[in-house]
């Protein structure tokens, strides 16, 4: 397998799992709060609008010119990948809270214990729209990231069984456990996503916009090597300013 | 009217997010690749490092309006 291939497939698993894991954190309070007819329910509609979405654009963008495609979806990854990389690098430094599905699900299901009943179609309507607007939200991101990576390194597929892989592991280890997934390293995977979406924004927009990598494909190694050690040097930058700052402050005090 | 202004409400903090200069600056670089490239001139090197200088930016304004 090439390396824009491996790179792919390891995005879109990546990417793809923490999505499952907040959806399945979403759909488990639904379904214990308001029970798993209405949780399920919403599940499947979700699912199958999202499969909808899906059967819609995918097609619809292998017609595109590759360059056009790549100089679009490049620009797009970019600016979709340095917002998941921003939010990483102000958790990791300490500027924002660590994502936690314990404190998200203990949440979700307090809303949902409290919130009325009311039933339509002989569902719960709370549960439903919950694992409803849970599972489509999160999808989308999967969506969107394995058609705008499958086409532009021309492999839908290849993204499709990345993401496959995920729904399986989560799916398994979801319904095993039922409970939130939260030993799953989410901070640290959300991290690797943005870089790799970052990684993959840089090489496809410049490809597109008519630049040539030297070393063509396997310059991908190199932006990789350069968007994580960049990463890694602003954590370490923005963790010392925040030390400093705080040990300023307690002097003031 | 109401559901096409959520709808492009959605799809603008999906993509964009929380700093619409990210995205005005990045499609500011692409540009500048883009004319590089035209002229034959190496433009590879371009995105990395506005990237980084971008990154850079919009840590500073995001930590910047968590104080305030």
């Amino acid at each position: 397998m090439s390396t824009g291939n491996t790179f792919l497939v390891l995005s879109a698993f990546l990417a793809s799992g923490v999505e499952m894991v907040e959806a399945l954190t979403i759909v488990l309070a639904a379904g214990l709060a308001r029970g798993w007819r209405s949780a399920l329910t919403g599940l499947g509609a979700a699912t199958v609008a999202l499969a909808v979405i899906v059967a819609a654009l995918g097609p619809a963008l292998t017609v595109i010119p590759l360059q056009a495609l790549r100089l679009v979806v490049g620009a797009l990854l970019l600016v979709f990948g340095l917002q998941w990389l921003r939010k990483a690098i102000l958790r990791a430094s300490g500027y924002k809270a660590l994502h936690d599905e314990d404190a998200i699900f203990a949440r979700e299901i307090a809303e949902a214990r409290t919130a009325a009943h009311v039933e339509r179609a002989g569902v719960d309507w709370y549960g439903f729209t919950l694992a409803f607007k849970g599972v489509l939200l999160e999808g989308l991101e999967v969506v969107f990231i394995v058609l705008t990576f499958g086409s532009a390194q021309g492999s839908i597929p290849l993204a499709a069984a990345g993401a496959a892989g995920a729904l399986v592991l989560v799916a398994g280890v979801g319904i095993a456990v039922r409970a939130p997934l939260a030993r799953v390293p989410e901070n640290a995977m959300k991290f690797a996503v943005g870089v790799m979406l970052t990684t993959f924004g840089i090489f496809w927009s410049a490809e597109g916009a008519g630049a040539h990598w030297p070393g063509s494909d396997a310059s991908l190694l190199g932006v990789l090597a350069f968007v994580v050690l960049s990463s890694i040097l602003l954590v370490r930058l923005l963790r010392r300013e925040r030390r400093l700052s705080l040990r300023t402050a307690e002097v003031r005090a | 009217m109401t559901w096409l202004r959520r709808f492009g409400m959605f799809w603008w903090q999906f993509v964009i997010g929380d700093d619409w200069l990210v995205a005005v600056l990045v499609g500011l670089a692409i540009g500048v690749t883009a004319v590089l490239a035209a002229a034959s001139v190496a433009a590879w090197w371009l995105l990395p490092l506005a990237v980084l200088a971008v990154l850079w930016l919009s840590l500073r304004r995001a930590i910047r309006s968590a104080r305030a």
